[in-house]
């Protein structure tokens, strides 16, 4: 267990710039998630990290030791690839042991340490058999059983549940989760699922174009999106943004629809006013919005509007009788509206 | 609005021709869809390989139709020092050959699995030897090897470390080893590249897991791309080794067997018999006698090297 220091790191591939000074710390035993969308960088940032990639401006220090010349080996870390990597040639046993019979370790060493990792993940009934024999959630845990072997300083996971369908995605995620609380080894975690992002991390780093967005606890990414970019990005479904200008303590939007504000907002300016589905709420004198689409999930009823000339997403948890080109009355809670500056993109 | 008098247009169906339901029934299609290739195989592969095998338990020469003899023909064979030197020759030069060409294949590939500058270029470069016909690589080595005008043995003099022309393909061993060499100068690429062909589908993740695995260079050859290119190193060896048994250009085109009949092949040996000696018999039963041969290399090849058990399917032991 360590901490992982990313000092103003930069990579370059050939002139393509990849990464433009990112900084993160991490504390001992915590999970960090790395999201962002593709070409963001941060599975770059994760391979530098694994010492897979040259570092090519800053340094990375691992439990307060850089790394920047370290090779792989030495790092100990262990990294749970995309694609599981797992050595098609080698049973599962000797997947999971093939770190320690790299190193020389007994018979008896290896034994003891893989079936207590199987045992953790289950995997017991499953140790003669081939990678190709598993199934993709099963393969997912041999690739984890690998890792947990290792008993590494650093966990790194490259999107590890991209290859897994929805159901077991979920499942996995929670398996990550637990794995993580009773281990406690320090974990770093890419993913452009922002919904596994939310509900593993304990901090996210949301990523974009190589620079870190904003970084922070889940709900607090939730609550106070630093900019356009990560509202957007966090949240599902996402956040209504909708232009206009604050005169008259409203906020003018299309259409010369008049919106309520918070507390404490500008006065005047040329603004993104942004608000959660989640947080609009049925009301008979609220905002007229002329119905679109209706899209019923059970657990909550979700409506694309025109309020004015905007589209807005709402989400509603009431079960909502109506239908295409109906009005229905709906107003935004005023203590959860973001305000972001037109121009900067930043949080007001 | 006026009704307009269109008719509905009502897909009917068409009746059959006979012809056409002669295609539509499955056995009458297969056997048709069967035919070009089943013929081509019976003329040309079936009926040589018969005539072959036919001839060599007769006496035929040229000019006379033979008799049937049962198998004095491989008795004789037997008792032939030729051949047995032959034999001797033919797995010798398959053996060096084999192992030379595929230490040396197995090497290039791994070199130009790299990102090298000019990759694509020595990729092609390396073809060369393949993509030239046989006939001319002969030619090429013969002259390389001639006893007067060397290239080697200029080189050789010139530089002062010889003083005599060397003897490349005038005494029985000299001979016998410049042909092996001819042979893996030639076979090189075919190896080479399919070797290729094999690291390139050994997925980069896993050497990089291997790479934080804690290997070094040499395990991570040991380990992963030695053990995953096996089956495709027993599927190229096994035609390595079939195509080097049955050799038959370079040798005749540079010793024609020779000296004192110390280079010949199986083939060579064959040929040399069945037509310019005329026992078109006999060459048979030296042909046919090559047979064994290789169906033990390729069972060995095959069995020894090919399925492996990580390889099949989703059965559970």
């Amino acid at each position: 267990m360590a901490t992982v220091d990313i000092r103003q790191v930069y990579k370059n591939f050939g002139s393509t710039k990849i990464l433009h000074g990112v900084s993160v710390g991490i504390e001992d035993g915590q999970f960090v998630v790395l999201v962002g969308p593709s070409g963001c960088g941060k599975s770059t940032l994760l391979r530098m990290l694994a010492g897979l990639e040259n570092i090519s401006g800053g340094e990375i220090a691992i439990g307060g030791r850089v790394v920047n010349n370290v090779p792989p080996k030495d790092r100990d870390i262990a990294m749970v690839f995309q694609n599981y990597a797992l050595y098609p040639h080698m049973t599962v046993f000797q997947n999971m042991a093939f770190s320690m019979k790299l190193a020389g370790a007994p018979k008896e060493v290896m034994e003891r340490e893989v079936q207590k990792a199987a045992k953790i993940l289950g995997l017991g009934d499953l140790l003669h058999r081939f990678p190709r024999q598993l199934s993709g959630g099963q393969r997912q845990r041999v690739a984890m059983g690998r890792a947990i072997v290792r008993n590494p300083q650093v966990f790194l996971f490259d999107e590890p549940l991209s290859n897994l369908d929805a159901k077991l995605r979920v499942q996995m995620r929670s398996e990550i989760k637990e794995l993580h609380q009773r281990l406690k080894v320090t974990t770093v975690y890419v993913t452009h699922d922002q919904i596994e992002a939310m509900t593993m991390a304990d901090l996210i780093v949301v990523m974009n174009h190589g620079r870190i967005e904003q970084a922070g606890a889940p709900l607090e990414l939730y609550d106070r999106p630093a900019n356009l970019f990560v509202a957007g990005f966090i949240g599902s479904p996402a956040m209504n943004m909708i232009e206009g200008r604050i005169e008259g303590g409203a906020f003018q939007g299309p259409g010369g629809v008049a919106w309520p504000l918070p507390a404490g907002a500008p006065t005047s300016g040329e603004v993104v006013y942004g608000i959660r589905p989640e947080h609009l709420r049925l009301d008979p004198n609220g905002l007229e919005g002329v119905v679109n689409v209706l899209e019923p999930t059970g657990s909550e009823t979700q409506v694309v509007m025109h309020v004015g000339g905007a589209h807005l997403l709402g989400a509603f948890r009431e079960r909502i009788s109506t239908r295409h080109g109906e009005v229905l009355r709906v107003s935004p809670d005023p203590s959860l509206i973001h305000l972001f500056d037109k121009a900067t993109g930043q949080r007001l | 609005m006026s009704v307009t008098a269109e008719e509905a247009w009502v897909r009917q169906a068409k009746a059959q021709s006979a012809l056409s339901k002669l295609f539509d029934w499955k056995p009458f299609l297969v056997f048709v869809c069967m035919l070009p290739a089943a013929g081509l195989l019976l003329v040309f592969l079936t009926y040589p390989l018969g005539l072959g095998i036919w001839l060599a338990f007769t006496d035929t020469t040229i000019g006379r139709s033979g008799r049937w003899v049962g198998l004095e023909n491989f008795e004789f064979m037997l008792e032939d020092p030729i051949w047995w030197n032959a034999v001797f020759y033919s797995v010798f030069y398959t053996g060096v050959a084999t192992v030379l060409k595929f230490g040396l294949g197995l090497w290039l590939a791994l070199l130009l699995n790299n990102h090298l500058p000019f990759k694509s270029m020595l990729r092609a470069i390396i073809l060369l030897p393949w993509i030239v016909p046989t006939v001319l690589t002969a030619v090429a080595f013969w002259w390389i090897y001639n006893p007067q005008f060397s290239i080697i043995s200029w080189v050789f003099i010139e530089l002062g470390l010889r003083e005599t022309n060397i003897d490349f393909i005038n005494t029985a061993w000299p001979a016998r080893w410049s042909l092996i060499a001819a042979n893996v100068w030639r076979g090189i690429p075919f190896v080479a590249i399919s070797l290729l062909a094999g690291l390139q589908t050994i997925s980069p993740s896993l050497y990089e897991a291997a790479l934080l695995d804690g290997s070094t260079g040499w395990q991570r050859f040991r380990y992963i791309t030695f053990p995953m290119l096996l089956p495709i190193l027993a599927i190229v060896m096994t035609f390595s080794i079939i195509f080097t048994f049955t050799d038959f250009q370079l040798v005749y085109a540079i010793t024609r067997g020779g000296p004192v009949n110390s280079t010949h092949l199986l083939a060579t040996l064959a040929f040399q018999r069945g037509i310019p000696g005329g026992q078109l018999g006999e060459g048979a039963a030296i042909a046919v006698s090559m047979i064994p041969f290789l169906v033990f290399a390729t069972l060995f090849s095959y069995f020894a090297l090919a399925r492996r058990k990580w390889q099949q399917g989703e059965s559970n032991d």
